[in-house]
Protein backbone atom coordinates (compact mmCIF):
# COMPACT_ATOMS: atom_id res chain seq x y z
CA UNK A 1 0.00 0.00 0.00
CA UNK A 2 2.30 2.69 -1.29
CA UNK A 3 1.35 6.76 -1.44
CA UNK A 4 -0.29 8.38 -4.12
CA UNK A 5 2.22 9.61 -6.83
CA UNK A 6 1.45 11.05 -10.07
CA UNK A 7 1.71 8.10 -12.13
CA UNK A 8 -1.19 6.41 -10.48
CA UNK A 9 -3.64 9.49 -10.97
CA UNK A 10 -2.54 9.63 -14.62
CA UNK A 11 -3.84 6.11 -14.51
CA UNK A 12 -6.97 7.40 -13.24
CA UNK A 13 -7.44 9.66 -15.41
CA UNK A 14 -6.75 7.06 -18.11
CA UNK A 15 -9.10 4.37 -16.26
CA UNK A 16 -12.12 6.69 -15.33
CA UNK A 17 -12.26 9.50 -18.50
CA UNK A 18 -10.65 7.54 -20.94
CA UNK A 19 -7.97 9.91 -21.80
CA UNK A 20 -4.88 8.51 -23.18
CA UNK A 21 -2.12 8.08 -21.22
CA UNK A 22 -0.05 11.11 -22.70
CA UNK A 23 -2.88 13.51 -22.11
CA UNK A 24 -3.40 11.85 -18.88
CA UNK A 25 -0.02 12.63 -17.71
CA UNK A 26 -0.28 16.49 -19.30
CA UNK A 27 -3.46 16.87 -17.17
CA UNK A 28 -1.77 15.73 -14.06
CA UNK A 29 1.64 17.71 -14.89
CA UNK A 30 -0.64 20.90 -15.29
CA UNK A 31 -2.24 20.57 -12.39
CA UNK A 32 0.82 20.81 -9.97
CA UNK A 33 2.66 22.89 -12.43
CA UNK A 34 -0.20 25.99 -12.29
CA UNK A 35 -1.14 25.23 -8.15
CA UNK A 36 2.83 25.79 -8.17
CA UNK A 37 3.24 28.48 -10.29
CA UNK A 38 0.47 30.40 -8.47
CA UNK A 39 1.59 29.95 -5.54
CA UNK A 40 5.25 31.14 -6.66
CA UNK A 41 3.35 34.49 -7.38
CA UNK A 42 1.99 35.02 -3.94
CA UNK A 43 -1.29 33.85 -5.29
CA UNK A 44 -3.64 31.66 -2.84
CA UNK A 45 -5.04 28.77 -4.10
CA UNK A 46 -8.23 27.28 -3.48
CA UNK A 47 -9.33 23.85 -4.29
CA UNK A 48 -13.34 24.05 -2.94
CA UNK A 49 -13.92 20.50 -1.44
CA UNK A 50 -10.04 20.05 -0.74
CA UNK A 51 -8.59 22.88 1.22
CA UNK A 52 -6.81 26.16 0.48
CA UNK A 53 -2.87 26.64 -0.12
CA UNK A 54 -2.48 29.88 1.72
CA UNK A 55 1.08 32.17 1.68
CA UNK A 56 2.59 33.39 5.11
CA UNK A 57 5.81 35.63 5.53
CA UNK A 58 7.95 35.17 8.28
CA UNK A 59 10.42 37.45 9.96
CA UNK A 60 13.97 36.71 10.49
CA UNK A 61 14.57 35.02 13.42
CA UNK A 62 17.37 33.31 15.49
CA UNK A 63 18.39 30.01 14.46
CA UNK A 64 21.34 27.71 14.70
CA UNK A 65 23.31 25.04 12.57
CA UNK A 66 21.96 21.69 14.20
CA UNK A 67 25.71 20.13 13.51
CA UNK A 68 27.81 22.61 15.15
CA UNK A 69 25.80 24.87 17.61
CA UNK A 70 26.53 27.68 15.56
CA UNK A 71 23.91 30.69 15.71
CA UNK A 72 23.25 31.77 12.77
CA UNK A 73 19.50 33.95 11.86
CA UNK A 74 17.77 31.89 9.38
CA UNK A 75 16.54 35.18 6.91
CA UNK A 76 12.70 36.02 6.39
CA UNK A 77 11.03 33.76 3.78
CA UNK A 78 7.72 32.88 2.27
CA UNK A 79 6.09 29.56 3.43
CA UNK A 80 3.40 27.59 1.75
CA UNK A 81 0.68 26.20 4.25
CA UNK A 82 -2.62 24.41 3.82
CA UNK A 83 -5.89 24.79 5.54
CA UNK A 84 -7.72 21.44 4.97
CA UNK A 85 -11.81 22.02 3.93
CA UNK A 86 -14.41 21.20 5.84
CA UNK A 87 -14.85 18.47 3.53
CA UNK A 88 -11.67 17.48 3.80
CA UNK A 89 -11.44 17.31 7.65
CA UNK A 90 -15.10 15.53 8.05
CA UNK A 91 -13.79 12.58 5.68
CA UNK A 92 -10.01 12.12 7.28
CA UNK A 93 -11.81 12.17 10.87
CA UNK A 94 -13.88 9.71 9.98
CA UNK A 95 -10.48 7.50 9.20
CA UNK A 96 -10.34 5.20 12.27
CA UNK A 97 -6.38 5.11 12.17
CA UNK A 98 -4.16 1.68 11.14
CA UNK A 99 -6.47 -1.37 11.69
CA UNK A 100 -4.84 -3.00 15.26
CA UNK A 101 -3.84 -6.54 14.69
CA UNK B 1 -6.91 31.17 -7.93
CA UNK B 2 -9.98 28.98 -7.46
CA UNK B 3 -10.50 25.74 -8.70
CA UNK B 4 -12.86 27.32 -12.06
CA UNK B 5 -9.67 29.50 -12.50
CA UNK B 6 -7.12 26.58 -12.08
CA UNK B 7 -9.57 24.70 -14.70
CA UNK B 8 -9.99 27.59 -17.23
CA UNK B 9 -5.87 28.15 -17.48
CA UNK B 10 -5.16 24.20 -17.73
CA UNK B 11 -7.48 24.25 -20.70
CA UNK B 12 -5.97 26.76 -22.05
CA UNK B 13 -2.47 24.78 -21.53
CA UNK B 14 -3.26 22.20 -23.71
CA UNK B 15 -5.22 21.53 -26.98
CA UNK B 16 -6.47 18.39 -27.47
CA UNK B 17 -9.52 18.43 -24.21
CA UNK B 18 -12.21 20.77 -23.88
CA UNK B 19 -12.62 23.02 -20.97
CA UNK B 20 -15.58 20.29 -19.97
CA UNK B 21 -13.19 17.13 -19.85
CA UNK B 22 -10.51 19.04 -18.08
CA UNK B 23 -13.16 19.99 -15.27
CA UNK B 24 -14.06 16.46 -15.14
CA UNK B 25 -10.22 15.32 -14.99
CA UNK B 26 -9.48 18.03 -12.33
CA UNK B 27 -12.37 16.82 -9.94
CA UNK B 28 -11.38 13.64 -10.28
CA UNK B 29 -7.45 14.16 -9.30
CA UNK B 30 -9.47 16.08 -6.30
CA UNK B 31 -11.45 13.17 -5.67
CA UNK B 32 -8.79 10.68 -5.87
CA UNK B 33 -6.52 12.70 -3.60
CA UNK B 34 -9.61 12.96 -0.88
CA UNK B 35 -10.09 9.57 -0.94
CA UNK B 36 -6.27 8.97 -0.40
CA UNK B 37 -6.40 10.60 2.58
CA UNK B 38 -9.81 9.54 4.11
CA UNK B 39 -8.07 5.95 3.79
CA UNK B 40 -5.42 7.50 6.06
CA UNK B 41 -2.77 7.03 2.76
CA UNK B 42 -0.45 9.57 1.91
CA UNK B 43 0.46 11.09 -1.29
CA UNK B 44 3.56 12.07 -2.78
CA UNK B 45 4.06 14.52 -5.69
CA UNK B 46 7.55 15.14 -6.34
CA UNK B 47 8.70 18.69 -6.47
CA UNK B 48 5.46 19.82 -5.23
CA UNK B 49 5.08 17.87 -1.65
CA UNK B 50 3.29 15.23 0.52
CA UNK B 51 0.15 15.08 2.33
CA UNK B 52 -0.14 12.80 5.10
CA UNK B 53 -2.41 12.31 8.46
CA UNK B 54 -1.68 13.36 11.83
CA UNK B 55 -3.30 12.21 15.18
CA UNK B 56 -4.65 14.47 17.54
CA UNK B 57 -4.86 12.78 20.92
CA UNK B 58 -8.33 12.75 22.42
CA UNK B 59 -8.56 15.90 24.30
CA UNK B 60 -11.65 17.02 27.03
CA UNK B 61 -13.23 20.05 25.18
CA UNK B 62 -15.59 22.32 26.81
CA UNK B 63 -18.62 23.53 25.47
CA UNK B 64 -18.10 27.05 25.24
CA UNK B 65 -22.05 28.06 25.74
CA UNK B 66 -22.55 26.21 28.80
CA UNK B 67 -19.02 25.20 30.26
CA UNK B 68 -19.41 21.64 30.02
CA UNK B 69 -16.85 19.31 29.51
CA UNK B 70 -17.19 16.58 26.84
CA UNK B 71 -14.49 14.28 26.04
CA UNK B 72 -13.70 14.79 22.34
CA UNK B 73 -12.02 11.29 20.73
CA UNK B 74 -8.71 10.98 19.08
CA UNK B 75 -8.77 12.09 14.98
CA UNK B 76 -6.65 13.19 12.33
CA UNK B 77 -6.35 15.66 10.22
CA UNK B 78 -5.03 16.52 6.69
CA UNK B 79 -1.22 17.81 6.91
CA UNK B 80 0.67 19.40 3.91
CA UNK B 81 4.47 19.83 3.57
CA UNK B 82 5.83 21.81 1.01
CA UNK B 83 8.47 19.73 -1.24
CA UNK B 84 11.82 21.58 -1.74
CA UNK B 85 10.97 22.77 -5.02
CA UNK B 86 7.71 24.23 -4.11
CA UNK B 87 9.74 26.19 -0.94
CA UNK B 88 12.42 27.51 -3.32
CA UNK B 89 10.22 28.56 -6.04
CA UNK B 90 7.81 30.16 -3.06
CA UNK B 91 10.48 31.89 -1.09
CA UNK B 92 12.29 33.11 -4.48
CA UNK B 93 9.13 35.10 -5.25
CA UNK B 94 9.61 36.75 -1.74
CA UNK B 95 13.08 38.07 -2.97
CA UNK B 96 11.59 39.13 -6.30
CA UNK B 97 8.95 41.41 -4.45
CA UNK B 98 11.46 42.83 -2.25
CA UNK B 99 13.84 43.18 -4.59
CA UNK B 100 11.23 45.55 -6.48
CA UNK B 101 10.12 47.26 -3.40
CA UNK B 102 13.82 48.12 -2.45
CA UNK B 103 14.07 50.76 -5.07
CA UNK B 104 17.29 52.32 -2.84
CA UNK B 105 19.03 48.77 -3.48
CA UNK B 106 20.42 47.84 -0.63
CA UNK B 107 23.45 46.51 -0.45
CA UNK B 108 23.64 42.30 -1.91
CA UNK B 109 22.98 40.11 1.79
CA UNK B 110 23.55 36.77 -0.64
CA UNK B 111 26.24 35.63 1.89
CA UNK B 112 24.20 35.22 4.89
CA UNK B 113 21.08 33.94 2.85
CA UNK B 114 22.79 31.04 1.68
CA UNK B 115 24.18 30.07 5.01
CA UNK B 116 20.58 30.19 6.88
CA UNK B 117 19.58 28.19 3.97
CA UNK B 118 22.34 25.42 4.81
CA UNK B 119 20.82 25.11 7.99
CA UNK B 120 17.41 25.18 6.81
CA UNK B 121 18.09 21.92 4.40
CA UNK B 122 20.12 20.66 7.22
CA UNK B 123 17.21 20.53 9.83
CA UNK B 124 14.19 19.70 7.04
CA UNK B 125 14.59 16.43 5.02
CA UNK B 126 12.47 16.94 2.14
CA UNK B 127 9.07 15.62 2.32
CA UNK B 128 9.00 14.04 -1.67
CA UNK B 129 11.96 12.39 -1.21
CA UNK B 130 12.16 9.32 0.41
CA UNK B 131 8.65 7.75 1.67
CA UNK B 132 8.66 8.71 5.59
CA UNK B 133 6.18 6.62 7.71
CA UNK B 134 6.62 8.99 10.80
CA UNK B 135 3.34 10.90 11.09
CA UNK B 136 1.12 7.86 10.31
CA UNK B 137 1.24 4.22 11.46
CA UNK B 138 3.39 4.76 14.51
Amino acid sequence: MGALTKAQMADRLFDELGLNKREAKEIVELFFDEVRGSLENNEQVKLSGFGNFDLREKGERPGRNPKTGEEIPITARRVVTFRPGQKLKARVEAYAGPESE
Amino acid sequence: MTKSELIEIIAARQTQLSVKDVELAVKTLIEQMSETLASGERIEIRGFGSFSLHYRAPRIGRNPKTGESVGLAGKYVPHFKPGKELRDRVNKGLERDSLQTDADGSPDSSGSDSAAGVVKSAAEADGTGQPSQTNLFE
